[in-house]
């Protein structure tokens, strides 16, 4: 049945080899710690897109109770901490997963960094991969103002005054980032939108690149 | 294409689509032609993965049962005694703002200047870095650099984390989310309800303000003790809220017979009977809770 319908589609659009190209290459035994244990390294990668994913569903989840508008954020926030059913554990997950993801990806950095990956012809793959962490960087910085306490408010403010103090841009990239003159109900969905749209789209588009280019150029051989 | 296909055409097309028909056989390639011990992705090594993607989820989700997200108190502009501190990852610029030359005049260094270089460099390295050794040991200058980078940074947390510490000993505070906690455990121990930083603070307001009866309580002096708003000041209660309190004849017998030994004084020779019959049905109108 299952081997029909299958059959049926990729006699139409031919799907097979989108997924056979995935499913068979091949994972060198210098990056297998099944083989060396120390290839523990190349692990990581893979982890901070397992733990992205897991950022992803947990974001999607609380954006079902999370209220963007500073009378109700807190409200929604202390609620979905203590009254929704494994409210806490997702939003746990979000919360430390954030910091989770950056340890990963900061270990991912330093592997690539000192095994030399990145050098030619991979010199296009490291750049998307910092951009990546910007892009993650940034979603850390307008996720913590959301829940609207105390110490989001004034990381935040003291975050875009830093901002600010940058000459000629500085005082757009305040106001844009204000919606305003100060932090308050216009930053906040600003920051909701930029935390829950913009960055996780251009996330998206940079990871897709990311993985087309390891899968077009293998991974790094042996040192 | 449509009208079907002779057998000398090259490529056979799947109907009209340009989806070309499929005829090589479907058979996974074995890995004998690449050096060592290659598996397939799909499914040898994918399961591994997943095997160690579920000891990671398990040990994740523990800790994450185990220690709850943190949670202030709501955002407050006046609150002046707040320490602002930024998520762990920020530590490193937050604390090397600090340091003088690249702060105050030297801002432009501090916030462009030394971050730009370090992270221009980084998103560059390939770059900058063009050998072909890919050893890290045989890259002295740039592993060497990165190592140094990576102590900076480290340092420059543990300093800010050690500052932040320090500062709260200092003003005697906890972090707001530990004292929130704290409070909240409290409470569940003496068996009350978590205290509650969401309810809407309504202010309390007359209701009917513009009523002819608050033209009477401004004549009669009631204002005198009351305050202008009624909101009360001294011993005189707030009027707000008053018909939450008394009855409209609990009032009329206030108003016409005092009470508190003169602390409320008689209005029996001020007003007459149908004025403070107005009044006091105006002020049992005083509920704090609209009806």
């Amino acid at each position: 049945m299952f081997k029909s319908v299958y059959n049926w589609i990729d006699e139409r659009l031919d799907i097979t080899p989108l997924w056979r190209d995935v499913a068979d290459h091949e994972v060198p035994e210098h990056v297998n710690p099944a083989h060396h244990f120390s290839a523990f390294v190349y692990c990581f990668g893979g982890l901070t897109f397992f733990i992205t994913v897991i950022q992803i569903l947990s974001g999607m989840f609380l954006t079902m109770y999370y209220v963007p508008d500073i009378i109700n954020a807190y409200a929604s926030v202390d609620y979905l901490q203590h009254k929704v059913a494994f409210g806490q554990i997702v939003r746990g997950m979000h919360h430390f997963g954030a910091s989770l993801v950056i340890v990963m990806m900061f270990l991912h950095t330093l592997r690539v960094f000192f095994t030399g990956s990145y050098k030619a012809p991979r010199e296009m793959n490291w750049v998307v991969g910092m951009l990546i962490f910007f892009i993650m960087l940034g979603l850390g910085f307008t996720g913590y103002l959301l829940p609207w306490d105390n110490k989001a408010y004034y990381a935040t403010k003291v975050g875009v005054q830093i901002a600010e103090s940058v000459p000629v841009i500085g005082p757009y990239l305040a106001s844009f980032l204000y919606g305003g003159d100060i932090v308050g109900a216009q930053t906040l969905t600003r920051f909701f939108a930029i935390h829950v749209f913009f960055l996780p789209g251009a996330l998206i588009a940079m990871l897709a690149a990311h993985f087309i280019m390891i899968r077009k150029q293998g991974i790094s051989g042996p040192l | 294409m449509a009208h079907g296909h002779n057998s000398n055409e090259k490529v056979v097309y799947v109907g009209d689509s340009r989806v070309k028909k499929n005829n090589h056989p479907n058979i996974p390639p074995d890995y004998t032609s690449f050096p060592g011990k290659s598996e397939a992705f799909i499914p040898n090594f994918l399961l591994k993965e997943w095997m160690v993607g579920c000891v990671v989820l398990v040990g994740f989700l523990v800790w994450v049962i185990a220690e709850p997200a943190p949670l202030g108190y709501p955002a407050d502009p006046t609150n002046a005694a707040f320490i602002p501190m930024p998520d762990w990852y920020f530590l490193f610029l937050y604390q090397f703002l600090k340091y003088p030359y690249v702060s105050q005049d030297y801002i432009l260094l501090g916030t462009v200047g030394i971050p730009g270089v370090m992270f221009g460099a980084l998103l560059l390295a390939p770059f900058l870095d063009t050998g072909k050794e890919r050893r890290f040991y045989r890259r002295p200058i740039a592993s060497s650099l990165m190592g140094l980078t990576l102590i900076a940074c480290v340092y420059l947390t543990v300093v800010s984390w050690d500052h932040y510490q320090h500062q709260l000993e200092i003003n005697g505070q906890v972090p707001e989310h530990i004292e929130r906690e704290e409070k909240a455990r409290e409470a569940a121990e003496a068996g009350k309800e978590r205290p509650n930083y969401t309810k809407p603070t309504v202010e309390a307001s007359l209701v009917d303000a513009n009523d002819p009866a608050m033209d009477i309580a401004k004549q009669a002096q009631c204002v005198g003790c009351h305050a202008a708003d009624l909101k009360g000041q001294g011993n005189a209660p707030s009027l707000i809220g008053v018909g939450d309190r008394l009855s409209k004849e609990q009032l009329v017998e206030t108003i016409t017979n005092g009470r508190g030994n003169g602390a409320m004084p008689s209005f029996k020779e001020s007003l007459s009977t149908e004025e403070i019959d107005e009044l006091s049905t105006w002020l049992s109108k005083q509920k704090a809770t609209a009806e």
